[in-house]
């Protein structure tokens, strides 16, 4: 098996203070990765570093054994790195179509391309195929900003796969969703994680979905790894029970 | 649909009015709806920038002025119009670009300052430049173009001139913002970080905005300037661009035809309500005022409202409801 993504000592400083710590972890292909940690344990600025958002203090990113550390992100994105927010980011004003059309138009062609060639740029399908996986078709021409949160937070996570990413990173996908929607977009991801062989790092705090969806956990703690493995192997962990309930 | 096709024949009917206008009105009329045209030019312009793309410019009349030099300086000198008016949207479109540096890096309101100065800086270049601008007396008698042999020199013949020019940009513009390029520019305004993280690469559709726009406002000064045949710097100080940037505001910022409209108010309006005389400056002030306070998004933003009123709202509730 080969490693999608190697993170090695990976951290961040704001000022004095150091939100993550030396993390090193690795992906391989067509494994979802869990990365769970009290509030404040670094999980979003270790997202944020692999993305670009954020500009890492000192170590390495690697995708596919080359070196994209710093990388903007829409460059890292075009290379099939994909992302969620923590807070819903879909565009209100466009319909769900276009937002789906959006989230495939800029990997294909080239600027000109994409000013005097088709309208759609040729992704009329394939949003059609997304908005039929995800049970979103009926709502194609709503404007995005219409949808209920829990609609939103599917268009959400069906634009990140529009681009059929190498690798997906999830803040939080479970967040303030419903429990009926919430079982439909487990099943929706597990179902892309079998069918493409797609890698998925998925932050969350709702521990069932995590322990439902994950092959391997990784644990954060003030910056630092403070145990990985399986999900049983995880809850069992005394270290983990600690950083949770406190002293 | 049923909006689509009321929009359809308000299209018609205006353009049938356009086409009709030099027969119903003097000489001066003319001029004035001349005006009108070449002024919606700078405010597609401006709209594609900061309707669109969401970056706020105060410097679109220093590209209308820089557009309107290039024609009369070249073409008091002998240069063929068409070669002029290129070089002038070419130019426009190059400095623009320069222009969307700073967007890069400030938003709102300080990039307004940031356009505001380069607005300034510019009105000064036209007024004390003397040995290239001619200074406050300005370039004279800027002649106005053949046409494949036909002159363009009557009222009449230099309105069509200028309203098939406005055509041709609203059709590119049309083109432009219903491309992938319109979605992006929509994607950079409302959340240009999750547009980046969508593989946008917001930092070249930023700069693209900016310089379609300063090219936009190029073009329009090279029309503008054989329309008054006359070029100085006055019209080209931070009124303009704040005249420009009401067009846009009030017609309906990213709205196709908000320019449209936005120039009728603040080119058309001013001129009908001269029979008030002394007090025409102040009830137009009061009408803009009260369309702002009542409708911040425009004219068209109002349309919008009445067209499609309380069922939409109504929707969003239920569905809201329905989800707990």
């Amino acid at each position: 098996m080969s490693a999608v993504l190697a993170v090695r000592d990976l951290s961040k400083r704001f000022g004095g203070i150091v939100a993550v710590d030396g993390v090193s972890f690795e992906v391989n292909e067509g494994e979802i990765l869990g990365i769970i940690g009290p509030n404040g344990s670094g999980k979003s600025t270790l997202f944020n570093c692999i993305l670009g958002q954020l500009k890492p203090t000192a170590g390495d990113v690697h995708l596919d054994g080359r070196s994209v550390t710093g990388m903007r992100a829409c460059d890292l994105n075009r290379l099939g790195v994909s992302r969620t927010f923590q807070l819903l980011q879909v565009f209100p004003q466009l319909t769900v179509r276009e937002n789906l059309i959006l989230a495939g138009q800029e990997h294909k062609g080239t600027m000109l391309s994409r000013l005097i060639g088709r309208r759609d740029a040729g992704l009329s399908a394939p949003a059609e195929r997304m908005l039929d996986f995800f049970r979103l078709g009926h709502l194609a021409d709503e404007p995005a900003g219409g949808l209920s949160y829990g609609q939103q937070k599917l268009l959400d996570a069906a634009m990140a796969f529009m681009a059929g990413p190498r690798l997906t990173l999830l803040d939080e996908p479970a967040g303030g969703v419903n429990l009926t929607m919430l079982a439909s977009l487990r099943d929706r991801l597990a179902a892309i994680n079998v069918e493409q062989r797609a890698t998925f790092v998925v932050i969350e705090h709702n521990m069932e979905f995590v322990m439902a969806l994950c092959h391997r956990i990784l644990v954060l703690a003030e910056g630092r790894i403070i145990a990985q493995g399986d999900p049983a192997e995880v809850r069992r962990d005394p270290k983990v029970i600690e950083a949770y309930l406190g002293h | 649909m049923r909006s689509g096709r009321s929009v359809l024949a308000a299209a018609v009917l205006a353009a049938v009015f356009l086409l009709a206008a030099p027969f119903l009105f003097r000489p001066y009329g003319i001029f004035i709806l001349t005006m009108w045209a070449v002024m919606t030019i700078a405010a597609i312009g401006l709209n594609l920038t900061l309707g669109y793309a969401g970056q706020i410019s105060l410097a679109q009349a220093a590209f209308v002025g820089i557009g309107a030099y290039i024609t009369a300086w070249l073409t008091t000198r002998g240069w063929p119009f068409w070669t002029t008016y290129l070089l002038a949207g070419v130019v426009c479109f190059a400095i623009g670009w320069l222009l969307g540096y700073p967007a890069l890096r400030v938003q709102h309101h300080y990039l307004a300052f940031v356009t505001l100065a380069f607005n300034t800086l510019l009105y000064l270049v036209f007024r004390n430049e003397e040995w290239l601008t001619g200074g406050i007396y300005g370039i004279n008698n800027v002649p106005r173009p053949d046409v494949l042999g036909w002159s363009m020199s009557r009222p009449r013949e230099f309105y069509y001139f200028c309203l098939a020019h406005l055509a041709l940009v609203s059709l590119a513009a049309w083109w432009l913002i219903r491309s992938p390029w319109g979605r992006a520019f929509v994607a950079v305004r409302e959340n240009p970080v999750r547009a980046l993280s969508l593989g946008v690469d917001t930092r070249r559709y930023t700069l693209m905005a900016f310089a379609l726009g300063a090219g936009l406002g190029g073009i329009s000064g090279a029309l503008y300037a054989p329309l008054v045949q006359f070029v100085d710097p006055t019209p080209f100080s931070l009124g303009l661009s704040l005249n420009l940037l009401l067009m846009v505001v009030v017609g309906g910022s990213g709205y196709f035809f908000g320019p449209f409209l936005g120039a009728i108010v603040a080119v058309l309006l001013p001129e009908w309500l001269r029979f008030t005389q002394g007090f025409y400056l102040m009830g137009y002030a009061v009408l803009v005022i009260v369309l702002m306070v009542f409708c911040p998004a425009g004219l068209l933003g109002l349309v919008d409202r009445l067209l499609k009123p309380a069922p939409a709202k109504a929707d969003v509730a239920i569905q809201r409801e329905a989800t707990p």
